[in-house]
């Protein structure tokens, strides 16, 4: 690893890992063994980095391929998961060898769960779903979902539970807990200097026990704390409400929105649901209207039909404005307001702010106001206002009582006062229950200092990381697929989670460490759990008896109607006005230059998936970054400080400084640069190290989500990033067709106009080919799609498509078979965004079968462009061949033939390919197939929509639609019919089977919201590395 | 002038062989030959003489039926091999093209026929001249080596029904060869 | 090397070729003396020290090349540059180059005889041996390329317990058929036409193992009229199956391009100026190897400026018609008025690779117009820089059409880059070194120069008809 890879500082740690991870590595049988010589070839192994042909240096092979050594010692400490899973003795029923399960769990996303169905053959989870019972799923996924199964898998979790790297017995843990608590006893009882560290607990179970606890020792204290929290949003509510309350928005019923920097189309623990409400109104009657504002570009941003690049307090400033101007602050401070704004020159109203307004107006009950996670809390209160003021409130948005467990007790602490009392020697025994606060903690807390303070440490973690480092007992967790447990969604309804398989490794719940704490110590998590809700759920379950209920809610992955209700809450707008009336930071001058803004990770989140070679891989929704994380800068700016894509740049933030590339971002504030969280892991596995720089050391407790006041210093060194996109203009080529919906509705030719014309069905000499009884067709709407990437990573997992890894990826190698192109149109500085899923499109005259030498790639009567593995030889010439560049050659052995655990999370439907031959999207076709036995079964012809490819089935905007196109009652024949729709490159006579629907925008006329073609405007060639 | 008597080695006569410095002195001997009536005669020179050919009246007509019969049957078979496979053992639709893309076969077809009448030129040349044969009865005689460098041999055979040692040898040397030997078989 | 020559004088004192001379021959030269000095370079003579040192650069580079592709069948087709969406890189540009090179070979055995153009009698061996070694050399790319070598013999249309075929609709499959029958004509062609020679050397051999050896493969040959005129038919008949073949191959070969939908590729031209490119190249490469061997073998008198001028004619010509050809493909690009075509001939001028562009039309266009004048033409160290010029112009030409064309072809999201690898470089230097190799045994072992048609332009061997005699 060259210096250049890691930020400066985690050298140190790396070190001190290694001796660790070396320990790590002792314990397995193999080693046992045979000693020395192990010891040294472990060095060999995974030290020194031997460069390789090319440059895919020895490191990064054994983290893509999972090293064998890593899984020689990992046999060595699973208990053999398969003895136990299958073969079974007594077989469950209705499960059949072959025949996949789906079991309804949930997936929590900062602590809050969505509901998901675990696909899992002979009780192996193999694949993740959206359960559309859930009401945060829906249905849908994100990529975090789609991506946590490869997380359980992952060869790097830690295995046991450890004291000082030493091995341990449950039972010490258990005893060593006990001692502790008679010494407390002992102190006065009271549980003075014990603290408990969580992340957001929304688990009913969870809270009960720290309830309990908290209760039996009364002086003992309870932190959470999450990286990407919700703080903002919950004091923006009591600043409106008087009390905390969650905002539960419903885009299906608004027509027009306004997003104060909230990228609620892009992340969130709602997401799936938000995408699903807001894409049915755009789909439906009329296209809605989005307007936003904000300092960095994101997803939601790429879908506004009227986005506005702003520095954080212009945001402020006009929501400020806005909320003046709707009468949501009674007394007229809109000068104020407007002059603040900045967007316009001397008092004359923002002419932006000032159309919002008038929509807004135009549509009362129908509009909603919605504020990100990175606003201050006024802003939220401010939106909350607006919403009032609109009468949106009870109509596009109502409100509930917060899930997020914190807040609920007395005794809890937050994090500065917990790092305070640890400074000052007040903690006698730290318990961190999940979560990895020594790397994602405020910098200035210097959380992993305050911790020598603490006499006793115990860690709860999937990973031996960063904070297990520093702490005396490691409990390996049992990750959420192999636990008992229960959480709730967003706005309070209740999953319980079941475990898919038992613990691949020794590890442990939340529950069961809380445990150690009662005086059951050794109670499971399935009775904690279940105990819980025997009393509950007979209530709760509609009076049936506890084990209908139990199963019903373990079946439809829902407690019924523990949804919360709707809470009557009304703003007192004059209060509130007094409260921000001059919020204390923003008023005086904003010191001059940059303000450095922090956003967590698209891919890697808070950095919990920094070891997930899947979402490391996948392509961030707007920059097509893999492996990295960057420093991005306006056009304009780099321009301004002599910067390239590329460079490395040294960040300063009062006095914190951190190594950073560069990526010039259209789109970006001119005044602001983002960096993304959760990369830079020091001890975040094989996966993880040396991927991207750690954001986090200059986020402080003042600077949460953004800092002013940034100093950004260019160094002479660059650093490679891996992209899969260098171009980003259409150059004129009709390839996404976009027009707005008055275009759309006064002609709805426009859209074939956009393009050339392609040849007819009979302009052809060649005689018709026999068909089958099916045709098989996709639709992909282009004005719902978020570019979200759920489609990729599914597609991934359904067909075992390998992680390549850096070096590949810069070598244009990635695999992933599904790809969304971004485009810009218009100027760098607010350019317009658009999203393009592009796959195999099944072309009916394909030009990659024509050239194949060995007919590996031939036509199926059913209209499946069909990929023979076995019988590829290799040529490239289809790839070469095919317009649409979707086809995937693996150039080395790319699928992992080693590692025994990864070997689990393949889908058996799928061929894994070896090394040498081209592979591509299948419509899978081993759904496809599925479904035809079922319907063979049955001597019927397969229903519409029996069959759902996995990309459609993760869309959360259900923006793809498979089907049966010989059918013309189908649900894709439908979609097909519209005049939206149309074919890529159709001149070149392939025909593809998958069809676009061209792309509709809803400009405000007031805005001169002018159609702009896809296709115009020239730049964005970031190419020619 | 009389022959030489020959020391003989128990072997029988292939004939007689006469050594020429020109090949305008073989060209005449051989059109002597002929006119002497002798039949079965050959020549053996370090390069192609045409003239030969008519002074000896050879003609051999028969290759180019070889060849062209080389090349029918090898455009057949490729053409017969493209359509059977592609239409008959195995039919798949390769990018909605007809199972029986006859452009597309052309040039496999072409290919076939240049490669077999190519091996029909060369091995009928090779078997019409019973080549390779590795021994024959003129290397026998001395100074034949030089027929690969620099000399023209006529050779009359044994066989020549109008055949007599004297005599040919006496024709030969009349001739003005450079120097007339005997062939053992 | 000079000294190389001198010990290439055998003792019978042979006339200097006058400076200047035009002539196909040098006069003085008898049978004898003819015969014994070209059959004196493969048996007797002593052998000269370059051959030593380029036969050991030749074997070395093989070596190279030996380990390049080991390690690719170890590794995997990633160790170079190739990648989504240039699926081809190096490897099909040499293919292409090396094939190209083969031409002039058959061209001038083969089309030459036809047109009873005496002059090509000295030349026409070695560049038969050239082509089979090129053709060699260009047979490894396709077969290593694929993702999986070791079954490569899918391609070959066998019966099989799978019923499966090849695909006779690809132009790959072309290949297969038009390239195998090229190399097997051509090895037919060189080794029938060297049947006299061998017999030559197995009647001039001292050493026993050479008498075998040249005795077995000479299959007995003793020079027969007989013999002669069917021998002379033969050269005829496969002088006019290997001219339509040698057109066929590198037509086959554009196709490849021709054939795919690739702006860039998609173009009726190919098939004409991929062949005269390939003539263009080919001479170009006759001309690098007969310079330095008739210095080195003191061949001057076989080889004469005669020859040398004659090729440098036939390159010039060859050059226009490539230039028309780049013309044509510009002009067809903008006049169809097509996006793709029309960016794509842009992007070739101007985009990333442009540099390549504008030094494939220097070399191949533009310097070659210095061979309208004879003093170029007549001077032999200029002809060796032209030569040279032309080799690396026909070899960018072909990287331009392959890498160029594919980087950027229809949806600018996947749009990349291409750069060849340690290994790509390699595998092209082995392939040039085991080229060396082969040509320097074949000049060492056999006769470079055809003996026998050397014999039958000297004067003495003119027979005239006497009438009725």
């Amino acid at each position: 690893m060259s210096a250049e890879r890691k930020p400066p500082g985690v050298a140190v740690d790396a070190s001190k890992l290694e001796a660790l991870r070396g320990r790590e590595y002792w314990r397995s049988l193999e080693e046992l063994a045979r000693t020395e010589d192990f010891q040294e070839h472990l060095h060999r192994e995974f030290r020194v980095p031997v460069p390789m042909d090319g440059g895919l240096d020895r490191r990064e092979m054994l983290t893509l391929m999972g090293a064998s050594m890593a899984l020689a010692g990992l046999t060595g400490c699973v208990r053999q998961p398969e003895e136990r899973v299958f073969p079974y003795v007594r077989p469950p029923e209705e499960s059949v060898v072959g025949e996949p399960l789906y079991y309804a769990s949930a997936h929590l996303h900062g602590g809050y769960a969505r509901g998901i169905l675990v696909e899992s053959y002979e009780g192996r989870p193999t694949k993740i779903e959206g359960n559309d019972l859930h009401p945060s799923s829906k249905g849908g996924t994100d990529v975090f979902a789609q991506g946590f199964l490869l997380n359980m898998y992952d060869p790097d979790r830690s295995q046991t539970l450890t004291e000082r790297g030493e091995i341990r017995a449950w039972s010490s843990f258990i005893a060593a807990v006990k001692l502790a608590l008679e010494r407390d006893r002992s102190a006065g009882g009271r549980g003075a200097g014990l603290r408990f560290l969580t992340g957001t607990v929304t688990s009913p179970t969870l809270l009960q026990q720290l309830q309990d606890i908290l209760a039996a020792h009364p002086d003992a204290k309870w932190t959470s704390w999450e990286p990407v929290g919700r703080e903002n949003a919950m004091e923006g509510a009591r600043l409106a409400f008087g009390e905390p309350v969650e905002a539960r928005y419903r885009f299906d019923a608004a027509d027009v929105v306004l997003s104060l920097e909230s990228d609620f189309l892009g992340t969130g623990p709602d997401m799936p649901r938000l995408v699903r409400d807001f894409a049915a109104r755009r789909r439906g009657k009329g296209s809605n209207r989005l307007y936003v504002v904000e300092s960095t570009p994101s997803p939601t941003g790429a879908k506004a039909d009227h986005r506005r690049p702003m520095a954080p307090r212009e945001i402020e400033a006009f929501a400020r404005a806005v909320a003046t101007q709707l009468g949501a602050l009674p007394s007229g401070v809109s000068g104020v307001g407007a002059s603040a704004a900045g967007a316009a020159p001397g008092n004359a109203p923002d002419p932006f702010a000032a159309a919002v307004v008038e929509d807004l107006k135009a549509h009362r009950g129908a509009s909603l106001v919605i504020a990100g996670e990175s606003q201050p809390a006024h802003v939220h209160a401010l939106a909350h206002a607006m919403n009032e003021a609109l009468g949106n409130a009870g109509k596009t948005v109502d409100y509930t009582e917060p899930s997020a467990g914190a807040p609920l007790t007395s005794q809890s602490a937050t994090l500065p006062e917990l790092v305070a009392d640890m400074a000052a020697g007040k903690v006698g025994f730290l318990v961190i229950v999940g979560g990895n606060p020594v790397f994602d903690a405020p910098a200035d807390l210097e959380f992993g200092k305050a911790m020598d303070k603490v006499d006793l440490r115990v860690h709860l973690g999937l990973y031996e990381d960063e904070t297990s480092r520093l702490c005396h007992w490691h409990v390996a967790q049992a990750h959420e697929l192999e636990s008992w447990s229960d959480a709730r969604s967003m706005h309070g309804a209740v999953t319980i989670l079941q475990p898919l398989i038992a613990p691949l490794y020794d590890g442990r719940t939340a529950h069961e460490v809380l445990a150690a704490f009662t005086e059951q110590p050794d109670k499971t998590a399935h009775d904690i759990v279940k105990d819980y809700w025997k009393s509950r759920l007979a209530t709760t379950g509609g009076g049936a008896d506890l084990d209908t209920a139990w199963r019903t809610a373990l079946h439809d992955g829902i407690v019924k109607d523990s949804e919360f209700k709707a809470k009557d809450v009304r703003v007192d707008s004059s209060a509130l006005e007094a409260k921000i009336q001059n919020p204390k930071s923003k008023t005086e001058a904003e010191p001059a230059g940059l303000t450095l803004l922090f956003r967590p990770d698209p891919t890697v989140w808070d950095g919990r998936y920094a070891n997930n070679g899947w979402l490391q891989e996948l392509p961030k929704p707007l920059t097509k970054l893999t492996w990295d994380n960057a420093a991005m800068v306006a056009p304009s700016t780099a321009q301004r400080l002599g910067l390239q894509t590329e460079d490395v740049v040294e960040l300063t933030l009062d006095g914190r400084k951190v190594l950073a590339p560069v990526w010039v971002l259209p789109g970006q504030s001119e005044s602001c640069v983002t960096v993304h969280f959760g990369n830079g892991r020091a001890r975040g596995g094989r996966v993880a190290s040396g991927a991207g720089f750690d954001a986090y050391a200059l986020r402080t407790t003042g600077a949460l989500w953004s800092g002013a006041g940034l100093q950004l210093s260019k160094t002479l060194r660059r650093r490679t990033l891996a992209t899969t996109q260098h171009h980003h203009s259409m150059e004129g080529r009709g390839l996404i067709r976009s027009v707005t919906a008055d275009q759309y509705a006064a002609d709805p030719r426009i859209v074939a106009k956009l393009g050339e014309e392609p040849p007819g069905p009979t302009d052809t000499l060649y005689p018709k080919l026999p068909t089958g009884s099916y045709a098989w067709g996709l639709s992909i709407d282009l004005s719902t799609c978020v570019g979200c990437n759920a489609c990729v990573i599914a597609c991934q997992a359904e067909n075992n498509i390998p992680v390549v890894g850096k070096d590949q990826v810069t070598r244009g190698r990635h695999m992933q078979w599904i790809r969304i192109d971004r485009y810009y149109t218009g100027g760098l500085e607010a350019p317009d965004t658009l999203f393009q899923p592009v796959t195999c499109m099944h072309c009916e005259d394909a030009p990659c079968e024509t050239v194949c030498p060995v007919a590996a790639t031939s036509h199926s009567a059913e209209g499946l462009n069909q990929m023979v593995y076995n019988r590829c030889v290799g040529t490239r010439y289809c790839s070469n061949n095919c317009p649409y560049k979707v086809r995937r050659f693996n150039f080395y052995l790319y699928s992992d033939y080693t590692t025994e655990v990864l070997k689990m999370v393949r889908n058996p439907e799928v061929t894994v390919r070896s090394r040498g031959v081209m592979e591509k999207c299948s419509y899978c076709v081993q759904r496809i197939n599925h479904a035809r036995y079922a319907a063979e079964k049955e001597n019927r012809p397969i229903r519409d929509g029996e069959i759902v490819t996995a990309c459609q089935q993760a869309c959360p905007a259900q923006a793809i639609v498979f089907g049966n196109v010989s059918d013309p009652d189908s649900a894709v024949s439908k979609v097909k019919s519209e005049m939206r729709t149309y074919g890529l490159l159709t001149e070149l006579g392939t025909r593809p089977r998958t069809t676009y629907l061209a792309h509709l925008s809803n400009p405000n006329p007031k805005l001169g919201g002018a159609a702009r073609p896809a296709g115009e405007g020239e730049h964005g060639h970031k190419d020619d590395v | 002038m009389t022959a030489p008597n020959r020391t003989r080695r128990g072997h029988g006569l292939h004939g007689l062989m006469a050594e020429f410095e020109t090949p305008q002195e073989l060209v005449d001997a051989a059109h002597h030959a002929r006119e002497a009536g002798y039949t079965r005669l050959d020549a053996y020179t370090p390069y192609p003489i045409e003239a030969l050919t008519e002074a000896l009246h050879i003609q051999d007509r028969r290759l180019p039926a070889v060849v062209l019969g080389g090349g029918i049957l090898g455009g057949l078979c490729g053409y017969a091999l493209c359509y059977w496979t592609s239409v008959i053992a195995y039919p798949l639709n390769i990018g909605g093209k007809p199972y029986h893309s006859a452009p597309a076969f052309i040039v496999p077809t072409f290919e076939c026929t240049i490669l077999f009448a190519a091996f029909a030129a060369v091995l009928g040349m090779l078997g019409l001249n019973g080549l390779p044969m590795p021994y024959h009865p003129v290397f026998n005689a001395e100074r034949f080596a030089l027929a690969s460098r620099d000399r023209f041999f006529l050779c009359i055979e044994a066989r020549d029904p109008k055949f007599d040692r004297e005599k040919v040898w006496a024709f030969l040397t009349g001739l003005k060869a450079h120097a007339v030997m005997d062939v053992d078989e | 090397m000079s000294d190389g020559s001198d010990k290439g004088k055998p003792e019978s004192s042979i006339p200097q070729p006058k400076p200047g001379d035009t002539g196909i021959l040098a006069p003085g030269y008898t049978f004898t003396t003819l015969t014994d000095k070209l059959a004196s370079i493969a048996l007797s003579r002593r052998t000269p020290f370059v051959w030593f040192v380029g036969a050991a650069v030749g074997f070395m580079l093989s070596m190279v090349l030996l380990g390049a592709l080991s390690y690719l069948v170890i590794r995997g087709i990633g160790i170079w540059g190739v990648n989504q969406p240039v699926g081809w890189g190096f490897e099909i540009v040499n293919f292409v180059w090396w094939i190209g090179i083969g031409h002039a070979g058959t061209l001038i055995s083969a089309i030459l005889l036809l047109l009873r153009q005496p002059w090509r009698n000295s030349i026409n061996r070695f560049a038969e041996a050239m082509t089979i070694f090129a053709v060699a050399c260009a047979g490894i790319y396709p077969a290593f390329h694929t993702g999986r070598p070791w079954l490569d013999y899918w391609l070959i249309p066998y019966p099989n317990a799978m019923n499966m075929w090849p695909n006779f609709r690809s132009p790959l499959i072309w290949d297969v058929f038009a390239v195998s029958t090229y190399a097997t004509v051509s090895l037919l062609f060189w080794y029938v036409g060297m049947i006299p020679d061998l017999a030559t050397l197995r009647d001039r051999a001292k050493k026993m193992w050479a008498k075998v050896v040249y005795g077995m493969l000479a299959l007995g040959w003793r020079g027969s009229a007989r013999h002669w005129q069917r021998y002379e038919t033969a050269s005829l008949l496969l002088a006019g199956l290997a001219t339509p073949l040698v057109v066929s191959v590198h037509t086959v070969v554009s196709f490849d391009f021709a054939a795919g939908i690739v702006p860039g590729w998609h173009a009726t031209i190919f098939p004409p100026y991929f062949v005269a490119g390939a003539v263009y190249a080919g001479f170009a490469m006759v001309l690098t190897l007969a310079i330095p061997l008739r210095k080195v073998y003191g061949l001057q008198d076989f080889i004469t400026m005669r020859h040398l001028d004659n090729m440098a004619k036939i390159m010039l010509a060859t050059g226009l018609i490539v230039g028309y050809g780049y013309c044509v493909e510009a002009f067809m690009a903008f006049y169809s008025g097509n996006t793709y075509e029309r960016f794509m001939m842009w992007n070739r001028m101007e985009g990333p690779y442009k540099h390549m562009y504008w030094a494939l039309l220097f070399c191949n266009i533009i310097a070659p117009q210095l061979l309208w004048f004879r003093k170029v033409r007549r001077s032999i160290p200029m002809l060796f820089v032209m030569a040279m010029i032309v080799n690396v112009g026909m070899w960018l030409e072909r990287y331009v059409i392959v890498v160029v064309s594919l980087h950027r072809d229809f949806l600018p999201s996947s749009w990349g880059m291409y750069h060849g690898t340690f290994f790509d470089k390699a595998t092209y230097i082995g392939t040039i070194g085991l080229f060396l190799a082969l040509m320097f045994l074949f000049i060492r072992l056999l006769p470079m120069v055809s003996i026998f048609e050397m014999r039958a332009i000297l004067p003495e061997a003119k027979v005239e008809e006497e009438e009725g005699a």
